[in-house]
């Protein structure tokens, strides 16, 4: 766990300019052989530029990189690797199709006659493996594994190609807790090795867990480098944003009443091999939070609910009528909205403006033969680009060119234009940066002021604790509790996550 | 300022009109009549009458392809489906009907087949590529046996008249192309139509998700691209007063969603402009008739045509957008 004292990489002045961006101003940073140094910053800092610089994605306009001493300059991908730079990406990049051993040694597989050494490469393969404690057949298929174990594969190619510098991005954005433990001892083990891990995140607890130093940016400038000692989490988070953030915005100021009678009341509602019958009602004015680990059912169940998924048993009342919600064009019609978790493809439509992605829900109810005129739709937007602050030059532009902050918003107000009374809201702050993080909490917090009935699917329980009245918790795609009042809080939520966990291996 | 809808194609439409332009300036170099025109009997005749008239079966089936194409989709029958509705066109006037029934039975026959590859499409969840593919082969075995193996010829005025007379002294088929793509463009822009239609092509699940009819609307795509099919198989029936089941729109699919490319829709579903595939409609037909006028053998059409098509990706392709960067103001497309 010691680090040296001796940068391994040195980086000083480091300057890459985008037409019109200044994307690096200057950028010193420094790892050291065996530390884990946090690379942060809202979206749009520049992380993801320095990474690509370093790895030879992108020239530089200006600056220095110095590895062991010696300067470098990487053409390319290959090349940062022959140098000593391995990256792993938020999306592995291997191939799910071939085995484990073949991803590992693809393109310098071991030869005899000129044919792969299918034997030898199986023997280097679990040698390899062992140095990670993972217990996997070399012959198995890639994608058969989860991503966590896909994550250390790749991770231990990387490594063995390079074998100096590691650089995670984003590693753990689709690991649940237990993944996310597993990796970290991974990395923790490459570390003692003596190896620079440069590791790129967003959340700030992993931060705390792993780091040994952070190095923060902001708008392409470096903000400062500290050891993790130095700080707490209230001081990393105003570095962030250049502004301080009081511990109180965490905390849920309640105005609105919850109203008696549930919005929406699901009874035994369920679908065969897809989540298990459950029973849940939603009230205006409150925030149910649904908690669980990944792969629990909680994405399963706001798709349920929302008819994307039909329900096979069971019964929904909505407004005290019973309804079959077939559809999401059925769900939308009972005044429901859904932003669902994968932004990217299940959420935004890229090519179209910020405009049409905000009103598109709306124009589907009104139907094709009654458009929103040019006017009208203009000035919906334009309001919820003010109401919402959603950060754009223009109006028209494509909405994928949005941060994913922006984009997240967009989708809210795409839902919002409707007047929904129910908003199922499916990891709403998943990989948004930290500022947009709290104005999204906020949001929640004033809608359900309003008297908006809200399903909140998150896999951060701090956040859930924030905004929620009451708890489903998940587990195996079956509902197994909900926690309510007092019991809304982290450790309860916990406890409740791992105690269902606990019967389940007994 | 944000342009109003009808006009926001314009400033990306530059390459189109210039293609358009050039290729028809290159007719004038190698044939110097071209743009002659001489009025006679109420009629325009002319090289470039020609050009319309005869690009005007692709310009309806490109119509059709168009809203296809901006769903993501492609519809491989049209040319099938103009053998179809010619087939029963030809048959019914050589049995003597009246045009109004002749003009009804057709148009159907092309609505239906529409809808088939709808049904295939939007509720099977069939790669368009492979449904439209199932009516490209059959259709034109169901051509066949409508016209019984035979090539059905008429002499029926009313169904003559459709290609063969003229209005306001166009010849009737550019009339009904410019009637039609206007129609079918104000269908889109000035109802929610359009709208929807992109947003499902960019991303059709996203669209599903929002609460879009998205099944309803790729019906509709497909039915009006049947509907256009129908058209121009009555155009070209009417054209040689009969029904050739094996040839009538031979090939025509491929024209037509040639005429949609250059028309700067991208067969990534999206954006779409009616309006421009029009005029990649035309550019195609003035490239065949200058060849013709040129003298060059017609085997020379093809090669001709194919370097046209890949100047034209060449300037719409993102690597040229980014060279653009350079030169011009950014974000062609708003």
């Amino acid at each position: 766990m010691q680090a040296s004292s001796d940068p391994l990489l040195d980086i000083r002045g480091l300057t890459k300019i985008f037409p019109g961006v200044k994307a690096l101003d200057g950028v010193d940073f420094t790892l050291r052989a065996g530390e884990v140094h946090a690379l942060l910053g809202e979206n749009g800092a520049g992380k993801s530029t320095l990474i690509k610089v370093l790895t030879g994605v992108h020239g530089r306009d200006g600056g220095e990189i110095r590895l062991a001493g010696a300067p470098i300059e990487a053409r390319d991908a290959a090349d940062a690797q022959r140098l000593g730079i391995g990256t792993v990406y938020q999306e592995v990049n291997l191939l799910p199709n071939l085995t484990v051993a073949e991803n590992l040694f693809m393109g310098r597989e071991p030869t005899r006659f000129g044919f792969t050494d299918r034997r030898s490469l199986r023997r280097a393969a679990a040698a390899l493996l062992k140095d990670y404690g993972l217990s996997v057949d070399p012959d198995s298929t890639l994608g058969d594994h989860s991503v966590a174990v896909q994550q250390i594969v790749a991770i231990a190619r990387a490594v063995d190609l390079s074998g100096r510098v590691l650089i995670l991005d984003e590693p753990t954005a689709s690991l649940d807790a237990g993944e996310v433990v597993v990796l970290f001892d991974v990395v923790r083990g490459l570390a003692r090795r003596g190896i620079g891990v440069v590791f790129v995140t967003h959340f700030l607890d992993q931060v705390f867990a792993l780091a040994d130093r952070v190095t923060v940016l902001r708008n392409g400038r470096l903000v400062g480098t500290r050891a993790i000692g130095d700080l707490d989490r209230l001081s990393l988070v105003a570095m962030m944003l250049g502004r301080e953030l009081s511990a109180e915005t965490l905390k849920r100021h309640r105005t609105g009443r919850v109203a008696a009678e549930p919005f929406a009341r699901f009874e035994g509602y369920g679908r065969r091999a897809w989540v298990q019958p459950l029973d849940l009602a939603i009230r205006p004015g409150e925030v149910v939070g649904v908690a669980g680990l990944l792969g629990s059912g909680r994405t399963e169940t706001a798709k349920l609910l929302f008819g994307i998924k039909e329900a096979d048993s069971g019964r929904a009342v909505v407004d005290g009528r019973p309804v079959r919600i077939a559809s999401p064009r059925v769900a939308a019609a009972l005044g429901f909205g859904f932003c669902p978790e994968d932004r990217k493809t299940e959420g935004i439509v890229g090519d179209l403006s910020v405009r049409e992605n905000i009103v598109l829900a709306l124009q589907a109810r009104r139907g094709w033969l009654k458009p929103l005129s040019g006017q009208e739709s203009r000035a919906i937007a334009d309001r919820f680009v003010k109401l919402l602050d959603i950060r754009t030059s223009d109006i028209e532009k494509p909405i994928r060119l949005l941060s994913g902050g922006n984009q997240q918003k967009a989708l809210l107000a795409r839902w919002l234009a409707t007047e929904p009374r129910f908003l199922i809201l499916d990891e709403p702050t998943r990989g948004i940066d930290v500022g947009a993080h709290a104005e999204i909490i906020r949001l929640i917090e004033r809608l359900c002021d309003d008297g908006l009935a809200l399903l909140v699917v998150s896999s951060e329980i701090e956040e859930i604790v924030a905004y929620a009245d009451r708890v489903a918790v998940m587990r195996d795609r079956r509902l197994t509790g909900v926690i309510e009042g007092d019991g809304v809080t982290v450790d309860g939520i916990v406890r409740a996550i791992a105690s269902e966990h606990r019967e389940a291996a007994s | 300022m944000t342009l109003a809808r009808p006009f926001r194609a314009l400033p990306a439409a530059t390459p189109q009109i210039l293609t358009f332009v050039l290729v028809l300036l290159a007719n004038w170099a190698v044939f110097p009549d071209f743009f002659d025109l001489r009025l006679q009997d109420g009629r325009l005749f002319g090289s470039l009458i020609d050009v319309l008239n005869r690009g005007a079966p692709v310009a309806i089936l490109a119509v059709g392809m168009t809203l296809v194409i901006a769903t993501k989709g492609v519809d491989l029958s049209v040319g099938a489906v103009m053998a179809i509705a010619g087939a029963v066109a030809a048959t019914l006037a050589a049995d003597g009907q009246p045009l109004p029934v002749i003009l009804a039975a057709a148009l159907s026959v092309g609505l239906l087949c529409g809808l088939w590859n709808g049904l295939l499409v939007a509720i099977l969840d069939i790669q368009p590529i492979i449904a439209t593919l199932i009516l490209m082969v059959t259709g034109r075995g169901i051509a066949q046996l409508v016209t019984e193996g035979q090539i059905v010829t008429f002499t029926h005025e009313g169904l003559i008249a459709v290609a063969g007379s003229a209005l306001l002294g166009l010849p009737m088929p550019v009339v009904i192309a410019l009637a039609l793509a206007g129609a079918v463009a104000a269908l889109v822009r000035f109802t929610a139509l359009g709208l929807l239609i992109e947003s499902i092509g960019v991303n059709r699940t996203a669209s599903t998700y929002a609460g879009v009819d998205s099944r309803s609307v790729l019906l509709a795509a497909y039915g009006v691209s049947g509907l256009c099919a129908a058209l121009a198989g009555l155009i070209a029936a009417s054209d040689i007063r009969g029904a050739d089941a094996n040839n009538a729109g031979l090939w025509l699919e491929l024209d037509a969603i040639l005429a949609v490319v250059i028309g700067g829709t991208s067969l990534f579903g999206g954006r779409f402009s009616i309006l421009l595939s029009l005029v990649g409609a035309f550019v195609i037909q003035a490239m065949n008739t200058g060849i013709l006028l040129s003298g060059y053998p017609p085997e020379m059409n093809l090669i001709v045509k194919a370097t046209a098509i890949v100047l034209i990706l060449v300037v719409q392709s993102p690597a040229a957008t980014r060279l653009k960067g350079f030169f011009g103001p950014k974000g062609g497309r708003p």
